[in-house]
């Protein structure tokens, strides 16, 4: 579904690079975390697939299509993105954040109320108490929610999330990622989630990509990861959620 | 209601006309060219710079020498136009600076999701990037229209008018009516523009952060009021003004405004239909004629001599009245002949002071000159006559202080200055008890009064043959008389006005 082929980005003519000769392949209906710290790269090769930002060098495919052959904001789309903190638009209300890519599209009055009716029941906020009310009267949770209605509001395919959760608190960002990997399975996207979180990578991913420095270390699923790293860093990474398993592990017999 | 309140509020529809016209007309003309302007320059801040840099730097200039500039490069010509260019200009800064600091302040994450969901550059413009700054662009369009306002009542010295004619020649002739009516009325429409616009910043940010129409209909309701308020305003005081044969026009001094009224009386007396342009500076009025945007007004010979001319030294009244009328032929304009009186300058002292000091003439005044202080209007230390005073007689005085005319009269009677370079035909000069300082040197230069008109209006002879009778009619005592009526006897320009028709209708 999603292929990059030797895709590098520079944003300095080439004196380092962001991302350096990456290939990587995610099929259809795979959840896949790109993993790293902040610099890593992961939120560049995000950005490529929708061309927010543009390869230097090499491919990407979204379904076979060469994305720098498409129509840029039609390309955009038809791609569902769910952005940091939401980015909703602060003077429109729910309806209207919801409805802008159909719109864009230049659906019908009614089929975007049904579809918007639809995708915001499916986020768990119910459009008659939901619709007319705007961003900032929403707790951050549920302007995330808005967020992802959004973004599968015109049904694509492909959906790019860029640490979705980050800015939620525990309980309400445990919630919304069992929600949205039920959702995901559902309508069988095919998801690239940007994420620095370990446990959140683990707990949704099919398969995790680990990035570090503008190199691709590892793809694999999580258990891939644990038992056979190839690098030093992957080790590491694995090491955090491991031990806080054990000790809670260990907390919870305790307690018992 | 008093009779001279009376006659100012019959001015109200004309000024507050002109003054309308002229605030929308430069402010819609800012808002059209600054908020573009602003967009380009947020997107590029190689060109941010510059042009904001220039704006500033328009900003800097005094409004006045602004007219006065814009006045110089469209070659003289007066009235609305550069009026409307030179608020247009003023106007710009804040609008373009909220431009661009309200584009500036879209958070970026909004801009990224924008671009994310696939909104083409001018949609995410028109759709999320100006509804989101809009409310700093209002603010700015408001500081732009309340500057406006005030500045307008400034295009009255380039012969546009509007509220500052109120303001200016109530000044001149000591009509305080007039300047309070004026202000009032200046600052009245600013408050209503200032709440119109502040009514619809309102209504931006509230859009802005996405609440609905229906909360807001309070605001709008008091937005669409106004708005109707200010049109109805206009189409009423709209009068569809007829093209007049003629345009008189006079500087902004009571001595000018009474004659500017006389040309214009005996004009209409022989069916002529008359516009009166009163209370233009000496430059502006004498291109203004040149460029027949005037058809008639009172110059004085010493003027074209010292200020047009540029030339120094005094050959005596006969010799500058002859040379300076060929040169004003030479410049296309036509010299229909001298009223009679001549208004120069004299040096003049309060009658108890020069007696306590035994002075006389300016010559007796040198030796005391040191311990003196003189007051001039705002040509008199500039020019070249003062010089020759000062060098004539040896004149050093402690201090020089520059007033407007009608201060500069109370500043003497008040003793603050010593000396001051009254006008022979000055009402004042008689009220406030002033002696006129001889002159035996003849430093100072005759001042005839010439009447002078445009091309069109000399070939006319119903024109020439209406002006006539004026044509050494009028004396100095007379001038001075009529001056004195309306300075100091608070009487109104059409008294004084009549006073010289029946001087000049008398049979010699």
């Amino acid at each position: 579904m999603i292929e990059l082929i030797h895709v590098q980005k520079s944003f300095d003519g080439g004196a380092s690079y962001a991302v350096a000769d990456t290939c990587l392949t995610i099929p259809r209906g795979e959840l896949l975390a790109l993993i790293g710290e902040s610099g890593s790269g992961k939120t560049t090769t995000l950005k490529m697939i929708n061309r927010l930002e543009e390869p230097t060098s090499g491919q990407v495919l979204v379904a076979g299509r060469d994305v720098l052959e498409q129509n840029l904001q039609e390309l955009r789309r038809n791609i569902g993105y769910v952005f940091q903190g939401a980015g909703l638009f602060p003077h429109h209300n729910v309806a209207r954040n919801v409805a802008a890519v159909p719109e864009l599209l230049g659906w019908s009055k009614e089929l975007i109320e049904a579809r918007s009716r639809e995708v915001c029941d499916l986020v768990g906020l119910p459009f008659d108490d939901y619709a007319r009310r705007i961003p900032a009267e929403l707790s951050g949770g549920q302007q995330q929610r808005v967020g992802v209605a959004r973004a599968l509001a015109a049904r694509p395919d492909v959906l790019l999330m860029d640490e979705p959760f980050g800015a939620l608190d525990p309980i309400t960002r445990a919630g919304l990622q069992e929600e949205f990997r039920r959702i995901q399975q559902e309508l069988d996207l095919t998801v690239v989630l940007v994420t620095h979180d370990m446990t959140e990578a683990m707990l949704m991913a099919d398969r995790i990509a680990v990035m570090q420095g503008g190199e691709l270390l590892q793809v694999g699923t999580a258990s891939e990861l644990l038992n056979h790293p190839t690098h030093d860093y992957v080790t590491q990474l694995m090491e955090m959620p491991r031990r806080r398993a054990e000790r809670l592990e260990r907390l919870m017999r305790a307690a018992e | 209601m008093s009779p001279v309140l009376r006659e100012q509020l019959l001015l109200l529809p004309e000024y507050l006309q002109g003054h309308l016209a002229l605030t929308f007309a430069a402010l819609g003309a800012g808002i059209a060219m600054s908020v573009p302007l602003g967009i380009v320059a947020s997107r590029s801040p190689r060109i941010r710079h510059p042009l904001l840099a220039t704006v500033s730097l328009i900003q800097t200039v005094p409004g006045l020498a602004i007219l006065a500039l814009v006045v110089a490069m469209l070659g003289g010509q007066i009235g609305f136009l550069p009026a409307f260019i030179a608020l247009t200009l003023y106007s710009m800064l804040p609008i373009m600076r909220n431009t661009v600091s309200g584009l500036e302040g879209v958070p970026a994450e909004v801009v990224e999701a924008a671009r994310g969901i696939g909104l083409a550059p001018r949609q995410r413009l028109w759709k999320v990037e100006l509804p989101l700054a809009l409310p700093v662009i209002v603010a700015g369009i408001r500081t732009a229209a309340v500057w406006t306002v005030g500045m307008a009542t400034l295009s009255t010295l380039v012969g546009a008018s509007s509220f500052g004619n109120y303001i200016f020649i109530g000044i001149q002739t000591r009509n305080l009516t007039a300047v309070t009516v004026g202000s009032l009325a200046a600052a009245a429409l600013a408050i209503l523009l200032d709440t119109l616009i502040g009514s619809l910043q309102w209504i931006a940010e509230r859009r802005a952060i996405g609440v609905g129409l229906r909360e807001l209909r309070r605001a709008i309701v008091l937005a669409v009021t106004l708005s109707l308020a200010f049109a109805m305003a206009l189409v009423f005081t709209l009068k569809p003004a007829p093209k007049p044969d003629f345009i008189v026009g006079g500087k902004p001094f009571t001595e000018q405004y009474i004659l500017a009224s006389l040309l214009a009386e005996r004009l209409t007396a022989e069916g002529f239909l008359v516009e009166q342009n009163i209370g233009m500076g000496s430059d502006v009025i004498f291109n203004a004629i040149g460029s027949g945007t005037v058809d008639l007004y009172v110059e004085y010979s010493g003027t074209i001599w010292g200020s047009f001319m540029r030339r120094e030294g005094n050959p005596g009244r006969a010799e500058i009245t002859e040379i300076t009328q060929t040169f004003v032929r030479e410049r296309g304009l036509n010299p229909v002949g001298l009223a009679g009186f001549q208004n120069r300058y004299a040096l003049a002292m309060r009658r108890e002071r020069a007696e306590e000091l035994g002075v006389v003439s300016v010559q007796d005044l040198a030796p005391l000159a040191s311990m003196l202080s003189a007051g001039g209007d705002l040509e008199f230390f500039g020019r070249s006559e003062w010089k020759r005073l000062q060098s004539l007689y040896d004149l050093d005085f402690a201090q020089e202080l520059t007033f407007d005319a009608a201060l500069m009269y109370t500043a003497v009677e008040a003793g603050q200055v010593d000396v001051i370079s009254a006008y022979s035909t000055d009402g004042r000069v008689a009220a406030y008890d002033l002696v006129l300082l001889e002159d035996p040197r003849q430093a100072l230069l005759s001042y005839d009064a010439m009447l002078l008109a445009s091309s069109a209006a000399a070939q006319d002879p119903r024109f020439t043959a209406a002006l006539a009778p004026v044509l050494g009619a009028i004396s100095d005592e007379a001038m001075r008389e009529a001056n004195k009526m309306v300075d100091v006897e608070g009487r109104s320009v059409s008294e004084a006005t009549a006073y010289l028709q029946a001087i000049i209708n008398k049979p010699r």
